[in-house]
């Protein structure tokens, strides 16, 4: 697998708590999958995809976890128009 | 740190010292009993004034925001009241703090004192908005900031709103810790707290509800300058409570004691809050009475180990709104006032119309909030986002919605009608976990005395509930 270089923006994945070490009282869905965090940084050192790797954060601490992401990036939208909303506030009597 | 059981247990017991280096308060000095303590000294111990506050709130952009009055929309409840009713509608725009929302105010104290006291940044656990308070007002300040977010579902799927928040936390150059769902971000806080040594601007430390008191000055004179009058009714979004807390405070040390202290949070009852599963099929991230049940009904349930949010203290009515009814108010707001703002502050409008309908043409409603707005975190994202998890969306009675099934939007204005909780069930709730830690047959006078103001009744209704509440599980 390639190879991310250093220095490159990624984020990375690590559990927290495994099911069984989870707090005691949870519904029982959630009771089932692990605590997971999420973090992006700047990779230290080369690492591939799906590999252990360390990021520094944006205020510099060094944290570890699997690497999960390069240049993870927010792509999130006004979402698919919802023609219901339209016509509010343009209706004859409101 | 190195060396120390990091498991969730041992975490959890070290929580006590671990708050204590964080915050720099010792709580021991104010508590009396395991549910009793001295809250009024605690606030005012906090070594900040009004003028203090609003002097560092000035030094960084926050405060100060200006009032509105929604004329359009005042007109068009009247059209649907009664002859003489509809009470004008006032929105103070908070969205123009730093960082778009009120949460600056509760940010600014905590990262003041951070800095007075020599810690290198601080951490917070939120679920949004105060992260971007958080980290904005630490970049002023020259701190470091991590903010610890719940974000996603076990599939990796978060909703466009929460989405939003975080990017705007790193966008102020925060650390940001995105969780999978479950409340063992408390457990993360903790552990963060005590490896960085950071300090722990917990949104419920008598700073944060300091802070949030300069809202509920600024009304006060602004109506009073304004209307010449008193505001007869604010009505406040709730969902941990500091944001009631802190306003009704301001607005009694301005002197405003007949106003009327009104709690709206969207009813989303049947929704578990700790559930993988639940989690995105709400359309609304805060405000919610998944927070704002159990938070009223016991405080002491966060970060800190006495909660200077007590809501119930200060609240004369909690009114209860649907999601499609916030979402038609928000798309109304946008039309007919011009004004483009996220759902917090649109869910106390949304109670505010229903509010006015029955208040006096002469009378003043305030809606206390605004949020910013923005791709995620708009209704049409949270609504395209239902309804792509298979909820349905349509037009009609909001009345026949079912929260995490159906979102129903009013066809007309006059289908805003909120819902009013009955408060007497919420403070028997309270009264109720308050004997669940400490048995009432062990009940001193302090402890009678603290619940009776803890929950805005005298002492006398406090002790004729006692009988009916050790068979009474609720
Ligand atoms: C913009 C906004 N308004 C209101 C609230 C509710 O405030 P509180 O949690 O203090 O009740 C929140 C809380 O998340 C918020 O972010």
């Amino acid at each position: 697998m390639a190879k991310i270089t250093a220095g490159t923006w990624v984020e990375i994945e690590q559990i927290i708590l495994t099911p069984e070490q989870r707090a005691p009282t949870l519904p029982e869905d959630t009771k089932k999958v692990p605590y997971v965090l999420k973090v992006s940084g700047f990779l230290l050192a080369e690492a591939e995809l799906g590999a252990p790797a360390r990021v520094r954060t944006l205020i510099g601490r060094e944290l570890e976890g699997k690497l999960k992401t390069v240049n993870p990036s927010y792509e999130h939208t006004f979402g698919q128009v919802v023609p219901e909303l339209l016509t509010i506030g343009l209706e004859e009597d409101l | 740190m190195n060396g120390r059981d990091m498991s969730y247990q041992a975490v959890m017991s070290r929580k006590n010292e671990i708050m204590k280096a964080s915050l720099g308060i010792d709580y021991d000095d104010y508590i009396q009993s395991p549910i009793a303590f001295d809250y009024e000294r605690m606030m005012a111990e906090t070594g900040y004034t009004h003028d203090d506050v609003i002097r560092i709130q000035h030094e960084t952009k926050v405060g100060n925001t200006p009032l509105f009055e929604l004329r359009n929309l005042t007109e068009a409840v009247r059209r649907s009241s009664p002859p003489g009713k509809g009470a004008r509608i006032l929105l103070k725009d908070e969205a123009a703090n730093a960082s778009g929302s009120f949460k600056a105010r509760r940010a600014s104290i905590s990262a003041y004192e951070a800095l007075v006291k020599g810690y290198p940044g601080m951490i917070a656990a939120t679920s949004g908005n105060y992260g971007a308070a958080v980290a904005s007002q630490a970049a002023q300040r020259g701190l470091k900031a991590i903010i610890i977010q719940e974000v996603f579902d076990s599939r990796g799927i978060g909703q466009p709103e929460i989405i939003e928040k975080g990017r705007k936390c790193e966008a102020y150059g925060a650390e940001v810790l995105k969780l999978s769902v479950g409340p063992e971000l408390f457990y993360l806080l903790l552990r963060t707290l005590e490896e960085t040594g950071f300090f722990n601007a917990s949104l419920y430390t008598p700073f944060g509800v300091r802070g949030v008191e300069s809202l509920g000055l600024e009304i006060a004179n602004q109506v009073r300058a304004a209307y010449g009058r008193e505001p007869d009714a604010v009505v406040i979004t709730h969902a941990g409570g500091g944001n009631l807390t802190g306003t009704a405070r301001g607005l009694l040390a301005a002197g405003c004691e007949q106003t009327r202290i009104v709690a709206c949070s969207v009813d989303l009852s049947g929704l578990h809050m700790a559930s993988d599963h639940d989690f995105n099929r709400k359309s609304f991230t805060t405000g919610h009475t998944g927070f704002g049940v159990p938070f009223a009904t016991w405080p002491d349930r966060v970060d800190v180990p006495r909660n200077a949010a007590r809501s119930l203290r200060y609240m004369d009515e909690y009114q209860l709104v649907t999601q499609g009814e916030v979402f038609y108010v928000t798309e109304l707001l946008t039309k007919i006032e011009g004004l483009e703002r996220g759902p917090a502050g649109n869910t106390s409008l949304t109670a505010a119309i229903t509010l006015a309908r029955q208040m006096d043409q002469e009378q003043v409603v305030v809606v206390q909030e605004t949020e910013y707005t923005g791709a995620g975190k708009h209704h049409n994202s949270q609504l395209s986002f239902a309804r792509k998890n298979g909820i349905e969306v349509r037009r009609g009675d909001p009345g026949d919605s079912v929260p995490g099934e159906s979102i129903v939007i009013p066809e007309r204005l006059e289908q805003v009608r909120g819902k009013v909780q009955d408060l007497d069930r919420l403070r028997i709730s309270y009264l109720n976990n308050a004997a669940r830690i400490h048995p009432p047959d062990r009940w001193g006078e302090v402890d009678i005395s603290f619940l009776a103001a803890d929950l805005k009744v005298n002492t006398d209704w406090v002790r004729q509930r006692i009988g009916s509440l050790s068979q009474n599980d609720a």
